[in-house]
């Protein structure tokens, strides 16, 4: 990683498009996600009380477990691009290695919650029941649940896969670890989104 | 435009070319090459484009009567589905972008390549995958949703291959949005020195301004036609009325994208005409700002008026009334370009090569497209024009007089930079003229069509109406004998055309300041800009470009 | 009707204000058009690159006075008659979409791929709709499958039919004659075929035509017998215990609901109210009621909504 690719002059230039390319794709994920919560919205104003209703049956203390766990991965990546700006660089494998474990503590609470819904027939269209004055609108919040919560885990795992692999490759690379570090902020604020969207609807 | 460029080579001292750099399959497949991707590009969506065509042909001859007499029902919906979407994600969106702006930007802006050439490359793949797909629902029974995929139609009712035509559109989405980033982070990041802004040819502004809109509203659809696959796979109402969900929220999202995907496909085309107008007027673009702030403008205000497709889909009379007026103001920006175009000609020096004549019959199309736009904004006319034939008019005369003309005429200016080669002036004029003629015959009697109240999407017909359907179809078997002949001169110039000189239309981009076909890694040296773009003067005399111009005549001839 | 523009005359008042704006501008836009492509052929001929044309003086340089002037002025002039132009446009759309308080309601149900027409004598059609010249017709329709339009070229109108809800089309037809009724929003294999013909009559040919049918209960009448065969009267009805809301004077007027807010007791509110109980429920009653989704047709529907609306009727208006 350290060579400069031919379409670049010097190192600066490639150190900017990394970051500007990010960003850029960032803006694209923003919109991607932006289509979920929209959709999100409109159906809430359609069914207030079921929302409510079924937002009551996530599991709300796996889901503070889990911002507080994302919250302290974005603080340990941040230290590791600190680490990297420093030189420091075991120290940087070393918080970019606890910042993938952080992730993969969330995946596992999040898979247990998963088979929890499992159990208690919350997962729609397969054998989905609820209580019937809120079953429609309930089924609808849990599609929703399940869209958004699976495309963050996607991108969570993502974020796993790229943290490593900086961290076997390029933890040298200030830059390599800064791009890295946005992407992983990035799936931390959708998450700071969706915690109260999903879990406090009905709990404030 | 002043630059400390490559020296201009002589045609005898034929240097390195980017298509000599290997003529292995792996060197093309595998190539990271700006130039090469953009071929692989061009051929691929040139392919579409007459596959989407058949389709379009089929649809005419089945129209020239008003009986269903051709095809039975089912299949002229899965023909007209099958070119809707062809056209439009696999041709329109990425025509000029992926293969024009592909090749060119680099070149302009005086960089090497873009700035991710493998994700480039990865884009192509994408197209590919993409097009495997849907072509293989289309050929394995087909679609009939139409290409707008409107639910619950889609979603409850059609018992068609919606979910693999879905996701083939969902995967060339993604190509879109890499091919998008990329320009977006190339014009940021590698202009030559002294490339400022406002230095930049017009056609970069453009390309620039549909890769923000690329990036910008392409995830909308993604997402937008997962969930919708999302309802037909697990019933769960989002969109359809029975289960609860909202029909009108679909037609919301999908033009959210599907407007500004209008301006993805329109706003290269007008990048194109500036730079080829300017050339052959040898004038300097009139307005140079003013053009640039109208793209952004059209770029940005294109992103807001999505609900004037939904005037008589029951959302309010009040949201009707701000999606019109917010189309109004859409509009002034398109006609200050036209009013710009025509300006540059005035006091040129006009040259009439077949890159004009396209250019020309693309400010007169795009123009009646967009003055026929102001009867669709308006309201009340609209309730009586929607979903009739003059949209269909409307739109054919933006996106096949607009954006397939000005690709055309791109591929023909910039033809001897990409290979090196002179076509036959004569006969690229002559399809000029045919496909104009053949354009306006087919698609203006549905104007009339339209005023006259045939539905579109009408496999049957009332009789009344086939007059102008006949005269339409005769219209398009002439476009379609025009749309033919390029790829026939063009693939003979390959073997048999002149060698090109750099520069042979004297034109001042830095693109013309490399050989023809370009090295590799395009500049021998990165050049540096010393002034602004289109250094073009009327009083030049016109002995060179006039010698060039009689050495494209004089290969026409030959050929 | 001429071949190469096979249009109908207006065949309402509307429909000719929108053919005097389609006038005015197709007046305006062709002027525009012509006075461009005049200009492109002029510049064209006369600064061909060989010609000995003056061109000296052009007004290339961007920072140029007059340049500045001639873009605002055919920035703002355009800005002007656009604007012109969505006001009237806007105009004429309210007046579309604001039915008469007298029109005379018709019901429509689309499916595919046919128009079912109710009149409010009972009256039942398919792919024809029968109406006297003169009188305002206010069609309330829905569709039972997917979006359908309803389109009447003559009346220069249209308006989407979307299943789960009710849209409203007007007019006023002001020449008797059969004409072309289309489904313009594609809906499945015979959308082509999904077409059929209003036929506007002289006032008395239609008391004529509508007293030649089978002699039949009103739509309000078949209502009020589904509203008693269904068991709505057990609850609704005015020897009722259960605590359920009046429905007498109900149509059009706001109901407050438990949740807090109100609405209008529209058809869709109705609709829904019998469809889906639990969704708004009026303040000061439970949710006891079962959903009838499933069990009454669309047409079903429409009649139960008609009864309720004759109650309303035979208490007089709504203040």
């Amino acid at each position: 990683m350290s060579g400069i690719a031919e379409q670049f002059e010097d190192v600066r230039q490639q150190e900017q498009s990394a970051h500007l390319g990010m960003w850029v794709f960032l803006a694209t994920e923003v919109l991607f996600f932006g289509v979920l919560f929209f959709v999100y919205s409109v159906m809430r104003a359609r069914y207030p009380a079921d929302f409510a209703a079924a937002s009551r049956h996530t599991d709300v203390a796996v889901g503070t477990i889990n911002t507080a766990i994302l919250l302290t991965s974005s603080f340990t990546v941040a230290l590791a691009v600190r680490a990297s700006q420093m030189q420091a660089v075991r120290l940087t494998r070393r918080w970019l290695w606890v910042t993938a474990a952080l992730g993969a503590v969330f995946l596992a609470l999040k898979g247990y919650e998963y088979y929890k819904d499992y159990s208690e027939h919350l997962i729609p269209a397969f054998r989905f029941s609820f209580e019937a004055a809120h079953a429609r609108g309930a089924e609808v919040f849990f599609a929703l649940y399940f869209a958004t919560t699976g495309l963050h885990a996607v991108h969570l795992c993502i974020g796993i896969a790229v943290v490593l692999l900086i961290a076997r490759n390029a933890a040298r690379n200030e830059h390599a670890v800064e791009v890295g570090g946005l992407y992983w902020h990035f799936v931390d604020i959708v998450w700071i989104f969706l915690y109260p969207l999903l879990y406090l609807v009905s709990r404030a | 435009m002043n630059t400390i460029a490559a020296p201009l080579l002589p045609p005898s001292e034929r240097p390195d070319s980017y298509l000599s750099a290997g003529y292995s399959v792996r060197s093309w497949l595998l190539t990271h090459d700006h130039k090469r991707i953009a071929i692989l590009f061009a051929v691929s969506i040139t392919l579409l484009f007459f596959v989407g065509g058949t389709a379009a042909a089929l649809i005419r001859i089945e129209l020239i009567t008003p009986a269903g007499d051709l095809v039975s029902a089912e299949t002229y919906n899965k023909l007209f589905t099958m070119h809707g979407v062809i056209m439009v994600w696999f041709f329109l969106i990425p025509s000029i972008p992926a293969t024009l702006g592909n090749f060119l930007i680099p070149l302009m802006i005086g960089a090497r390549d873009l700035a991710f050439p493998r994700l480039n490359l990865l884009s192509w793949y994408l197209y590919l995958a993409g097009a495997v797909v849907t072509i293989g629902a289309l050929l394995a029974g087909g679609v009939d949703t139409g290409w707008t995929f409107y639910t619950p139609f889609s979603t409850l009712f059609s018992n068609t291959y919606v979910i693999a035509a879905v996701a083939g559109v969902f995967i060339v989405g993604f190509s879109s949005i890499l091919t998008g980033l990329n320009i977006i982070v190339t014009v940021h990041e590698l202009r030559a020195p002294g490339m400022t802004w406002f230095r930049l040819p017009l056609f970069v502004w453009a390309i620039y301004a549909t890769s923000v809109i690329l990036v910008l509203a392409t995830p909308v659809l993604a997402m937008t036609l997962s969930l919708m696959a999302f309802e037909r796979i697990f019933r769960i109402g989002i969109f359809d009325p029975q289960l609860g969900g909202d029909p009108l929220l679909f037609q919301h999202l999908f033009w959210f994208y599907s407007h500004p995907a209008v301006y993805i496909m329109v706003l290269p085309g007008m990048g194109v005409v500036s730079e080829i107008i300017t050339c052959f007027a040898r004038k300097r673009i009139f307005g140079y700002r003013m053009m640039a702030y109208a793209i952004l403008a059209i770029a940005v205000i294109g992103f807001l008026v999505w609900g004037h497709h939904m005037f008589v889909s029951g959302q309010s009379v009040y949201a009707g009334m701000v999606f019109s007026v917010l189309s109004y103001l859409v509009a002034i920006p398109s006609a200050i370009k036209v009013f710009n175009w025509t300006a540059t000609l005035y006091k040129g020096s006009i040259h009439f090569e077949a890159p004009m004549l396209y250019t020309l019959g693309f400010v007169g199309l795009f123009m009646l497209g967009g003055l026929t736009g102001l009867f669709l904004a308006a309201l009340a006319l609209d309730v009586h024009l929607t979903d009739t034939y003059f949209v269909i008019a409307h739109f054919h005369y933006i996106m096949v007089g607009g954006t397939v003309l000005a690709y055309l005429g791109g591929i023909h200016y910039w033809w001897p930079k990409i290979t090196g080669r002179l076509y036959s002036d004569a006969w690229a004029r002559f399809a000029a003229i045919l496909i104009f003629a053949g354009f306006n015959l087919t698609f203006f009697p549905q104007y009339l069509l339209g005023v006259a109240g045939m539905p579109r999407r009408y496999h049957e017909y009332a009789p009344e109406f086939q007059v102008l359907h006949v005269l339409s179809s005769a219209g398009a078997s002439v476009l379609a004998l025009g749309f033919l002949l390029p790829p026939v001169y063009l693939l003979w110039s390959l073997r048999r055309g002149e060698h090109a000189t750099a520069n042979p239309w004297n034109a001042s981009g830095l693109e013309w300041r490399t050989s023809s076909p370009p090295p590799q890694e395009n500049f021998k040296e990165i050049p540096v800009v010393t002034g602004p773009p289109y250094d073009y003067s009327p009083q030049e005399g016109d002995s060179m470009f006039g010698q060039e111009a009689r050495e494209l005549g004089a290969s026409a001839s030959r050929s | 009707m001429n071949a190469l523009f096979p249009w109908t005359p207006a065949a309402s008042p509307l429909a000719g204000k929108v053919d005097v704006l389609l006038g005015a501008l197709t007046a305006l836009t062709g002027g525009v058009a012509v006075t461009i492509i005049a200009l492109i052929i002029v510049f064209c001929l006369r600064y061909r690159h060989n010609t000995k044309a003056d061109r000296t003086r052009a007004p290339a340089d961007q920072r140029h006075r007059a340049t500045r002037r001639i873009e605002l002025a055919w920035t703002i002039i355009p800005l002007l008659l656009f604007l012109g132009v969505f006001v009237w446009a806007a105009d004429l759309y309210y007046q579309q979409h604001a039915p008469p308080p007298d029109a005379q309601q018709v019901f429509i149900v689309a499916k595919q791929w046919m128009w079912k027409v109710q009149h409010a004598d009972g009256r039942r059609e398919i792919d024809q709709l029968h109406v006297p010249r003169g009188y305002p017709i206010k069609l309330v329709m829905t569709s039972q499958d997917v979006i359908h339009s309803f389109f009447v070229p003559a009346f220069r109108t249209k308006q989407d039919v979307l299943p789960g809800r009710y849209t409203t089309l007007w007019f006023t037809a002001e020449r008797a004659g059969r004409f072309h009724l289309f489904c313009t929003e594609y809906c499945g294999t015979d959308h082509s075929r999904m077409t059929g013909d209003i036929v506007v009559m002289e006032p008395e040919e239609y008391t004529r035509w509508l007293a030649s049918g089978p002699a039949q209960q009103t739509l309000a009448a078949r209502g009020e017998q589904l509203f008693r065969t269904l068991g709505c009267s057990g609850c609704h009805g005015a020897s009722a215990t259960v605590h359920a809301p009046p429905l007498e004077s109900l149509y059009g007027r706001p109901v407050a609901l438990a949740s807090g807010g109100t609405v209008i007791a529209d058809e869709l509110y109705i609709r829904d109210s019998i469809l889906i109980p639990t969704k708004d429920v009026a303040a000061g009653y439970s949710p006891i009621m079962p959903s009838f989704a499933g069990q009454v047709s669309e047409e079903q529907i429409l009649e139960l909504i008609a009864y309720i609306e004759s109650l309303r009727d035979s208490q007089g208006s709504p203040p």
